[in-house]
């Protein structure tokens, strides 16, 4: 099974600082990773490619720089990248981004399926997996929890995968011909750590990489003027809610503390129906 | 004249209250626009009167589209409808829940419409001057708001947070058309096929629409513990949520974790309690309505969020707490909430 993973780069999120002043993202000492919702992704490859064959190639589109990201999925096990970069793409929105990903895609060669991550935690839209989809018309499963091949050989007629989605009311079952794309969640698999071998290999790796001109793009869908939506304004919400905080250290403290709760409670009819009068 | 479409959502043949949700803000912008508000039903035996409710609460035309193939999410064949009704009727706005299946249709049909989309909007508006939609978002995890518009490209996609505005009142003497449209079946894409939801799950929890949910995390020590928990939520007839670090312990299943890689959620009542407020958490609860934090470590993130927070020992203070509601509600335990999960 060929499997390709599209994967991005993104700040390491549990440090994000804001400058109060201007209300945007200090980047300046912030590290960079692997879109943490992504290595469930790559994991889930990895164990599709083990019990069946074939190959794990990764996709990045973002500063020369996201190379990084790419080394970092090799040396977790997956067989190769492809870094898509240019001055061209910057400012995408995910329209736009969807394009250009699948349009590397299609310049990749055959694959069987595709992986992404349910989103990044930057952008946080989770519109490019099934953007990707549409783009290259390939079946889609979102929020997949659980990944089952029912034929690795199956001619593209068939339904071959079977998987699980974790929505709202349970965990839809569908069945996908091949080739498709899923995007997965947390439970699908734990993410393992590199390998000293695979990071050997992965600093060892050529990555290849490309430009505007290097595939075949429709100039007016490219970067921040090929982008259906635009940012107008950006605003810093009050952090803290100011709430009301009560230290209920010994029994009447308790005692206390929960009698205010529950008179909060009642003001906002937030009470259980039957507690109330 | 452009109207403003909202999809409505079903399971198994009832409209989930999102769908309204919906229409009161689809209104709002219809009534600034000066159009019409339609409202699409794609599903399958949805009956008349909820088709009818629709209009009751904000819609001028109601699209029903229904058949037996269309009883169960299956992207492909809902993005051949949607896109084929945008192209036929160029709506000028669309709005759908960013529930797993609205984050899913939304930008695939966005993507064969050509049309901008907005995820996980928690305001709307329409710009003067140029009847833009301004949509707002919460961004890098909450830490700013993006206001984002489409000028150039109709429709004007965005997904709401479930949760986030409140349905109409039932107006019964609003009138409006209820329309049936039939699938043709050029649109159906025999690729995908649903199989239906596993029925061996264990503690389920659709904590998504749930109004209330109580949630625990490291400070609840031990499985067993969760007990008080389910206890709270049932009498709040609300759900159970758990940090990730509670689910990684195995104390209670993936399907309660909320945060950045678990739900995202805006319930009404938002209670943590032995959570520390990790920005990975906060990322799935800052839209709730009212947050309470339980929490014996005063410098804890969690209190730094909430509406209401207690300094103490959570055990101690949920037990007060069950014994304080059981008080008020004398000789009547016990009744059922709603998703409230197994009992211990
Ligand atoms: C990529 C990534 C994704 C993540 N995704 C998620 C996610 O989706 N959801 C999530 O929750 N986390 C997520 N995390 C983890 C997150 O960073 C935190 O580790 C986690 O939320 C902490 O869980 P906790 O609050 O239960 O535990 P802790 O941080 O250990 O907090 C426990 C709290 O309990 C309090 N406590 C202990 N005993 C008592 C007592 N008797 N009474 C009252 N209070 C008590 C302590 O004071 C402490 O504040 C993610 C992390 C990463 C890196």
């Amino acid at each position: 099974m060929d499997i390709i993973v599209p994967i991005k780069q993104v700040p390491e999120t549990s440090n994000v600082r804001m400058d109060p002043k201007t209300g945007t993202m200090i980047r300046a000492g912030v590290g960079t990773v692997v879109n943490p919702l992504d290595l469930y992704a790559i994991e889930a490859a990895l164990r599709l490619k083990e019990a069946h064959g074939g190959s794990v190639t990764t996709v990045t589109m973002g500063p020369r720089s996201a190379e990084k990201a790419l080394r970092e999925a090799i040396a977790m096990g997956c067989d190769g990248g492809v870094l898509i970069t240019d001055r061209a793409f910057a400012g995408s929105d995910t329209w736009v981004t969807s394009y250009t990903i699948s349009q590397a895609i299609k310049k990749m060669g055959r694959f069987d399926l595709i992986v992404a991550g349910e989103r990044a935690t930057d952008g946080d839209t989770g519109q490019v997996g099934p953007g990707i989809a549409a783009w290259l018309d390939l079946p889609l499963a979102t929020y997949v929890a659980k990944v089952e091949v029912l034929r690795a050989d199956g001619a593209s007629s068939e339904r071959a995968l079977r998987v699980e989605r974790l929505v709202e009311e349970g965990y839809q079952v569908l069945e996908l011909a091949l080739p498709a794309l899923v995007t997965v969640v947390k439970e699908v698999a734990a993410p393992r750590l590199p390998t000293l071998r695979g990071k050997k290999r992965s600093k060892a790796a050529e990555i290849p990489v490309w430009g505007s001109q290097d595939m075949d793009l429709e100039v007016s869908f490219l970067g921040l003027k090929g982008s259906p939506t635009k940012v107008v304004k950006v605003a810093t919400p009050k952090v803290t809610r100011g709430g009301t905080i009560l230290v209920a250290d010994d029994e009447e403290a308790v005692s206390d503390a929960v009698e205010q709760l529950l008179g909060f409670l009642a003001e906002r009819d937030l009470l259980p129906r039957r507690g109330r009068a | 004249m452009s109207f403003v479409w909202t999809l409505a959502e079903q399971h198994a043949g009832r409209l989930k209250e999102v769908s309204f949700e919906l229409l009161s803000r689809g209104r709002t912008l219809a009534d600034k626009l000066d159009t019409k508000l339609a409202s699409l039903v794609i599903g399958d035996e949805v009956d008349d009167e909820q088709l009818q409710e629709l209009v009751w609460r904000g819609a001028d035309e109601v699209y029903s589209i229904q058949d037996p193939r269309l009883a169960s999410f299956v992207c492909e064949t809902y993005s051949n409808l949607l896109s084929h009704l945008v192209k036929t009727y160029q709506p000028s706005v669309i709005l759908a829940a960013a529930t797993s299946t609205g984050r899913t249709l939304m930008p695939h049909v966005a993507v064969r419409v050509h049309a901008g989309l907005t995820a996980d909007c928690t305001e709307l508006d329409i710009e003067e001057g140029t009847g833009n939609l301004l949509q707002t978002r919460p961004a890098i995890g909450g830490n700013i708001m993006a206001t984002i518009k489409t000028p150039d490209h109709r429709p004007q996609m965005a997904t709401v947070r479930p949760k986030s505005s409140r349905p109409l009142p039932q107006d019964r003497s609003r009138v409006g058309k209820v329309i049936a449209v039939p699938l043709d079946d050029w649109l159906v894409d025999e690729r995908v096929v649903a199989k239906g939801y596993r029925s061996d799950v264990q503690d389920f929890v659709n904590l998504e629409e749930a109004e209330v949910v109580v949630a625990g995390g490291r400070g609840m020590k031990r499985a067993e513990h969760f007990g008080l928990l389910r206890a709270l939520a049932e009498e709040f007839g609300g759900a159970v949520g758990a940090t990730r670090d509670a689910v990684d312990r195995g104390w209670i299943g993936y399907p309660h974790q909320v945060g950045l890689s678990g739900k995202t959620i805006s319930p009404r009542l938002y209670v943590g309690a032995g959570i520390s407020g990790a920005i990975q958490h906060l990322a799935g609860i800052k839209t709730s309505e009212t947050i309470v934090s339980i929490n014996s470590d005063p410098d804890a993130s969690l209190h730094k969020v909430a509406d209401f927070g207690i300094v103490g020992d959570l055990f101690q203070v949920l037990e007060e707490l069950r014994r304080r509601l059981a008080e008020t509600s004398p000789g009547e335990q016990g009744t059922a909430g709603r998703d409230a999960g197994s009992e211990k």
